[in-house]
């Protein structure tokens, strides 16, 4: 098992996560963050302290999320990893609120 | 001309004090941490606290075991601050010193009967099966057929799953061999995991309350008598991981008695007192379920309480004390306060903030307290330039070997080794004399 970032944390990008993640497991594109399968312990840490829902075990996602799992194990390969936390990218707080969070 | 670094002491060896050793570190300042430990072993509750059954949250050592191969990182084990030195020879001796000690005392009920026999801190019972020798000699009484565990959070729920899993559930964990040989023969059948709230109100992480539909031979149930009106109803602000919780409580309230054990989930029930001669025979509670015209009086019979009501930390000598919160009393991180602080003195983790969170939340949390020592640090004054070295040579000789990080790596290959034979990841040395000896199967004598 691992736990997955989904397409609700495009465009956001804060990076609450990061902070909170024991091991360094996440990497980072332009568009959003990826959670390296080998690395992540399991903890759930990640899932309560992002704050658009966008962190989700494997076995809930709904089928039609599951290309996730693929999506962050490729990405994180691809992508650095990024230890600290960033500045939201512009217009995230907007999308945080239209998402009524 | 040569610059002395500057030199910080952190006092505890859990996730805490690794994170803050390597925030430390990392800042490219020449500085040199120490990071103090009371027992011979590092990790604090990833070895000690976090159930034998959860070995991947335990990887995360290896995050700790790259901390401590940085360079100005050094592991004193075996010195326990306040008792083997004091707290002003440590800010004597350093520019800083962080407290990260944890939070090692269990919080009591307040009730009748709380002094029983059969009544004992969840704390106490995670320390035995994990073999911390604080807690080796301690005996449970598994004879009868029911226990009660009081508290819903993820303590609770260790604790409970540990008592109903079956020995081959447990065989290949790193339980301490005592632990596994008592547990084998345990005749509990069924827990009752007990609260003051309805399901929508417990601190229950989903993926902890998940495992409990996957027993090999215990089914989750909850009694429908203790549910009220509209029980599994998530408040409207109830963020995913709640609703999925309450999901599965849900599902649990559906589920038929078939295997040989129970965990039932109780709610709404407030303790009231414990009843028995010297050994604890039943425990009242009040019952106060929303839409009930009345509160009831009633009872569960058990010879074996555990109570998880939370943790708070030790209190250190010469170090302020926050009684409410339970921690070393500190503003973000700074002990004491802003205007009676005690100059150079931090805590972070569960010493700092109380126990919540998951282990990655005391990286965030040491990082907030470094930042503030770093820009307190050029104010603080400097002490000889030996004086660390020589505060940590002297302790050592005191004890007459050096129980230092390789003193650490000696005590963990015996320990794979003698896991090894039994099929488990590691069978830990339940006394630290046991750990010394193996310590000193290297040449670590000075
Ligand atoms: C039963 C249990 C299960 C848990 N399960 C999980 C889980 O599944 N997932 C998760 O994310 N988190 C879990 N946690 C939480 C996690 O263990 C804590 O968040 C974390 O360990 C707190 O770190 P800390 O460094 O503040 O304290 P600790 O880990 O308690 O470390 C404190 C260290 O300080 C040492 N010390 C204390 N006093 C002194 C002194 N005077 N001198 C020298 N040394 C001293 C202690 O020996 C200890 O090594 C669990 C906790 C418990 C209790
Ligand atoms: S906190 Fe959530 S939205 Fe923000 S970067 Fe992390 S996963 Fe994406
Ligand atoms: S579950 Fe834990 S280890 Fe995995 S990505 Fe989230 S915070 Fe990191």
């Amino acid at each position: 098992m691992t736990y997955v970032v989904t397409d609700q944390c495009t465009g956001c990008r804060y990076t609450e996560c990061v902070t909170v993640c024991p091991v360094e497991c996440f990497h980072l594109d332009d568009e959003m963050t990826y959670i390296d399968p080998e690395n992540c312990i399991d903890c759930g840490g990640c899932v309560p302290a992002c704050p658009v829902g966008a962190i989700q075990p494997a076995y809930l996602l709904p089928p039609e999320q599951q290309k996730w799992i693929e999506i962050n194990r490729r990405r994180a390969a691809e992508t650095p990893v990024i230890t600290s936390r960033l500045a939201p990218l512009p217009g995230a707080d907007q999308r945080k609120m239209a998402l009524g969070r | 001309m040569t610059t002395s670094p500057y030199r910080i002491a952190i006092v505890g060896a859990g996730p805490s004090g690794f994170y803050a050793a390597e925030a430390l570190l990392r800042t490219g300042q020449d500085l040199a941490v120490d990071l103090f430990e009371r027992l011979p072993v590092p990790y604090g509750l990833v070895r000690f606290g976090v159930a034998p059954d959860h070995p991947k949250l335990k990887q995360v050592t290896a995050v700790f075991d790259r901390i401590a191969a940085m360079p100005g990182f050094r592991f004193v084990g075996g010195v326990e601050v306040g008792v083997d030195v004091g707290i002003e020879t440590l800010r004597n001796a350093y520019h800083a010193v962080i407290l990260a000690t944890g939070a090692s005392l269990g919080r009591k009920i307040g009730l009748p009967g709380e002094g029983l026999a059969g009544i004992h801190q969840a704390s106490d019972f995670v320390g035995w099966y994990n073999g911390h020798p604080d807690c080796r000699d301690l005996t449970f009484d598994f004879r009868g057929e029911r226990a009660v565990v009081i508290g819903h959070g993820n303590v609770a729920l260790d604790v409970a799953r540990l008592l109903v899993k079956t020995p081959d559930e447990l065989r290949h964990t790193d339980i301490a061999r005592h632990a596994l040989e008592a547990l084998a023969e345990s005749r509990i059948r069924e827990v009752h995991l007990v609260g003051r709230s309805g399901p929508a109100g417990t601190r229950f992480s989903a993926k902890e309350l998940q495992e409990f539909g996957t027993l090999e031979n215990c089914d989750p149930g909850v009694e429908p008598g203790d549910l009220g009106r509209d029980p599994f109803d998530p408040p409207h602000d109830a963020d995913p991981e709640r609703r999925m919780a309450i999901g599965l409580l849900e599902g649990f309230s559906h589920r038929m008695w078939e295997k040989g054990k129970r965990c039932l989930f109780r709610f709404h029930l407030h303790p009231a007192s414990f009843e028995g001669y010297d050994h604890v025979g039943r425990v009242m509670f009040r019952r106060m379920a929303p839409g009930e015209d009345m509160e009831r009086e009633l009872a569960i019979d058990t010879g074996l309480v555990f109570l998880s009501l939370g943790r708070r930390s030790a209190p250190l000598a010469d170090v302020p004390y926050d009684g409410a919160r339970g921690v070393h009393a500190n503003v973000g991180g700074r002990v004491g306060g802003e205007e009676h602080g005690v100059p150079g003195l931090y805590a972070c983790g569960w010493s700092k903030r109380g126990p919540q969170g998951t282990i990655g939340t005391n990286r965030a949390c040491a990082l907030d307290t470094v930042d503030k020592l770093l820009a307190d640090l050029g104010s603080l004054p400097s002490p000889g330039a030996d004086a660390a070295d020589d505060l940590v040579s002297a302790l050592w000789k005191r004890q007459g070997l050096r129980l230092d990080f390789d003193a650490w790596r000696a005590i963990d290959a015996a320990e794979v080794t003698r896991g090894r034979a039994l099929g488990k990841p590691r069978e830990k040395f339940v006394s630290v004399e046991a750990m010394i000896d193996a310590a000193r199967g290297r040449d670590i004598a000075c």
